[in-house]
């Protein structure tokens, strides 16, 4: 019984941070849409670590028109796919792909400095935990709980059952 | 298949927050356009775009080279010839740093149809470095002792002067006195009484005279003259511009090379006009740091602030200059101040009012500079209704007790910590500027200027105008009217500074108000 409350607990955790980054994903990816002067750029120009290189690379034309619009356009597959609860394993990769590029553009590395950020970091960051809680949704996908499948879920009574 | 309200809700449960925040995200960024784009419409302004150039025709220009110093080779350059030297030293710095793109810029750089056919250089290496670098099988690279056997010898139709301050003026006067097209460096003179004498020789001559300020060039600084004539900062009654410099090579102190010798400079020739002394290598490569031959901060670094706000706001000669400071950071030496406040008085200038009608009017100028000290002070204009900071790049911040904008700031449209406009001509290029006295004037748009994204040497537009003028006809973008504006201003700056009082303009007899017992030439010529 406490082994079936536990899972019953931690379905719903999940089931929550998936909601939530999915919200976050769409909303960033959104306003990105929305604003036809947004870009990447700073971001980009600004890029610290290892991968600078590539990172200023990607910030030259034409190159940054595509990044920008891959980005949105990723931002707003991994929002959609957690929120409906369909291709989440996709979502998840894709957005493991995109955090950890945020992440090695601006890595919190204490001999690095430190530009286009919020808060103080050392080595671990929110996008580092963001990256890890996808990886999390990966591994146990949700939607059969609360998503589109859930409405095709022939073993549905079962897991009815199951979560009560 | 019956769906029960269980199933909705789980099944369905979020496509509602799908629509919800695809909703909130897309109204807040359609509202923050929205804003923005009456912010816009109302400012008006609009982005310059690079004036055309009639191509120069015909056979190439053929250009001398008088003094071919630090600016001289810059010059050179921005004309399409570079040194073996600078290239490898180029290839090399681009090689340790992928952003170093002086190398690709010079090659990117639209070749111009001149040919560089003479040099005249007092100092041996200088000028054989120009021989052996720029000589081609057609053309042989001449050397002239003099400026006058160049002028005359038939072998320019060009020539461009970049000497100490004392050559300036009897070089260019010579030129144009027998038809030659001069680029002048700033400052244009180095006296008062010369000043006339060179304005007096561009207005007969039909030669083309064009005073080194290549900021006339920069495109941000043509869309300043649209935002400050649209009104958009209302009644500026402070301008504010600076020098702050902290390393030897911005405080004059360059390169003393070991080859100079009596031997190899032509050290009578160097002196010209200016006292006899004996030889003296720091007053050959370092001669903006004495009277006799330069003018220091005034003629090397205010002349180019006051250009670039006559320039955007054209407010001529001021009515009046005070001027203070001392040598308190290097002293080595050198008899002209590095430590200079100039406040320059223009009671009458307005750029437009939002207020009542007679309650604004003047302005002052202010020029701040030490060699001391290196935080970066932008340039402002100071307007009733805004703040714009004058750069490469513009920025303007709405001021939170504007008359014009009393609206939209009332109700939150506009917030004074937030631009209402950024202009940004580079803004998809990033930058890797080498020195500090290189990122000083790539902040003040001197050094280069970006058309469509791609970075452009200012300088290059500047001699490219000058070129197509000679050839074309046309007015030049800083020709003697503007050159006479920045000497005499700059003059009147030398002058406060050392008489320690108030120099006046009297724009009547278009001269400085005489002061009894005092020869202002004299004063500009000796020591502090």
């Amino acid at each position: 019984m406490t082994e079936t409350k536990g899972k019953w607990q931690l379905k719903h955790s999940i089931v929550l941070l998936r909601v939530l980054i999915g919200w976050h994903f769409l909303y960033e990816g959104v306003i990105k849409l929305y604003n036809p002067d947004w870009t990447s750029f700073g971001y980009l120009a600004t890029a610290q670590g290892p991968l600078k290189p590539i990172f200023l690379a990607i910030a030259q034309e034409p190159m940054i028109g595509w990044a920008d619009t891959l980005n949105w356009m990723a931002l707003m597959f991994v929002g959609i796919t957690f929120l409906l609860g369909i291709f989440e394993k996709k979502g998840a990769l894709a957005a493991i792909f995109l955090l950890a590029l945020y992440y090695l553009a601006h890595p919190p590395f204490p001999w690095l400095m430190q530009v286009n950020v919020e808060g103080s970091y050392w080595f671990v960051n929110k996008n580092l935990i963001e990256l890890a809680a996808c990886m999390v949704i990966y591994q146990f996908p949700t939607g059969q709980y609360f998503g589109l499948p859930y409405l095709f879920n022939k073993n549905k009574e079962q897991t009815k059952t199951e979560t009560l | 298949m019956k769906w029960t309200r269980r199933d909705v809700l789980k099944g369905l449960g979020g496509i509602p927050i799908l629509g919800a925040v695809w909703w909130a995200g897309a109204a807040s960024a359609v509202s923050k356009n929205r804003e923005r784009a009456a912010i816009l419409e109302q400012l008006n302004i609009q982005p310059s775009l690079p004036s055309a150039v009639k191509e120069i025709s015909g056979d190439p220009v053929r250009v001398g080279i008088i003094g071919f110093g630090i600016r001289g080779e810059q010059l050179c350059r921005a004309l399409g010839f570079a040194t073996k030297e600078w290239l490898e030293e180029m290839r090399l710095a681009a090689e340790e740093d992928p952003n170093h793109s002086r190398l690709k810029d010079f090659m990117n750089q639209d070749k111009l149809n001149v040919k560089l056919t003479a040099v005249c250089d007092v100092y041996d290496v200088r000028a054989k470095k120009v021989i052996d670098s720029f000589s081609t099988e057609e053309t042989k690279i001449q050397r002239f002792k003099t400026y006058q056997e160049m002028i005359r010898s038939g072998k320019v139709d060009a020539v461009i002067i970049a000497t100490p301050d004392h050559w300036h003026a009897p070089m260019a006067i010579d030129a144009l006195e027998n038809g030659i097209h001069a680029y002048l460096e700033k400052p244009m003179t180095h006296t008062v009484e010369e000043t006339y004498r060179l304005k007096e020789a561009a207005q007969k001559s039909k030669a083309v005279l064009m005073v080194g300020h290549q900021h006339r060039q920069t495109l941000s600084f043509q869309t300043a003259q649209d935002i400050v004539s649209k009104g958009v900062l209302g009644h500026v009654s402070l301008v504010q511009t600076n020098t702050n410099r902290n390393d030897d090579n911005g405080a004059w102190n360059y390169h003393i090379e070991d080859e100079a010798t009596p031997q190899t400079i032509d050290w009578d020739l160097f002196l010209g006009s200016a006292p006899k002394v004996p030889f003296n290598k720091n007053h050959f490569f370092r001669w903006r740091k004495w009277w006799a031959y330069g003018s220091g901060l005034s003629g090397d670094l205010l002349t180019h602030d006051y250009d670039r706000l006559n320039c955007v706001l054209q407010m001529g000669i001021p009515a009046s200059v005070m001027a203070s400071g001392g040598i308190y950071t290097h002293n080595d030496g050198r008899n002209v101040p590095d430590v200079l406040q100039v406040n320059m008085e223009f009671p009458n200038f307005s750029t437009g009012s939002s207020q009542k009608k007679g309650k604004e009017k003047g302005m002052t100028f202010v020029y701040s500079a030490t060699l001391g000290n290196n935080f970066s002070r932008p340039t402002v204009l100071m307007g009733h209704d805004g703040t714009m900071e004058l750069g490469n790049r513009l920025t303007i911040w709405p001021d939170s007790r504007s008359t014009k904008y009393a609206d939209q700031i009332e109700s939150g449209k506009m917030k004074p910590s937030v631009p209402v406009y950024q202009y940004n001509p580079g803004a998809s290029v990033p930058d890797a500027v080498s020195s500090a006295t290189s990122q000083y004037f790539a902040d003040k748009g001197l050094m280069w200027t970006y058309i469509n994204g791609a970075r452009v040497d200012s300088t290059f537009l500047h001699l490219r105008e000058w070129l197509s003028c000679s050839r074309n006809g046309g007015e030049v973008s800083c020709g003697i009217n503007e050159g006479f504006d920045e000497a005499i201003s700059a003059h009147m700056a030398g002058l406060s500074v050392k008489l320690g009082r108030r120099i006046e303009w009297d724009r009547t007899e278009q001269r400085i108000v005489p002061i009894e017992g005092i020869d202002f030439d004299e004063v500009l010529l000796s020591g502090m």
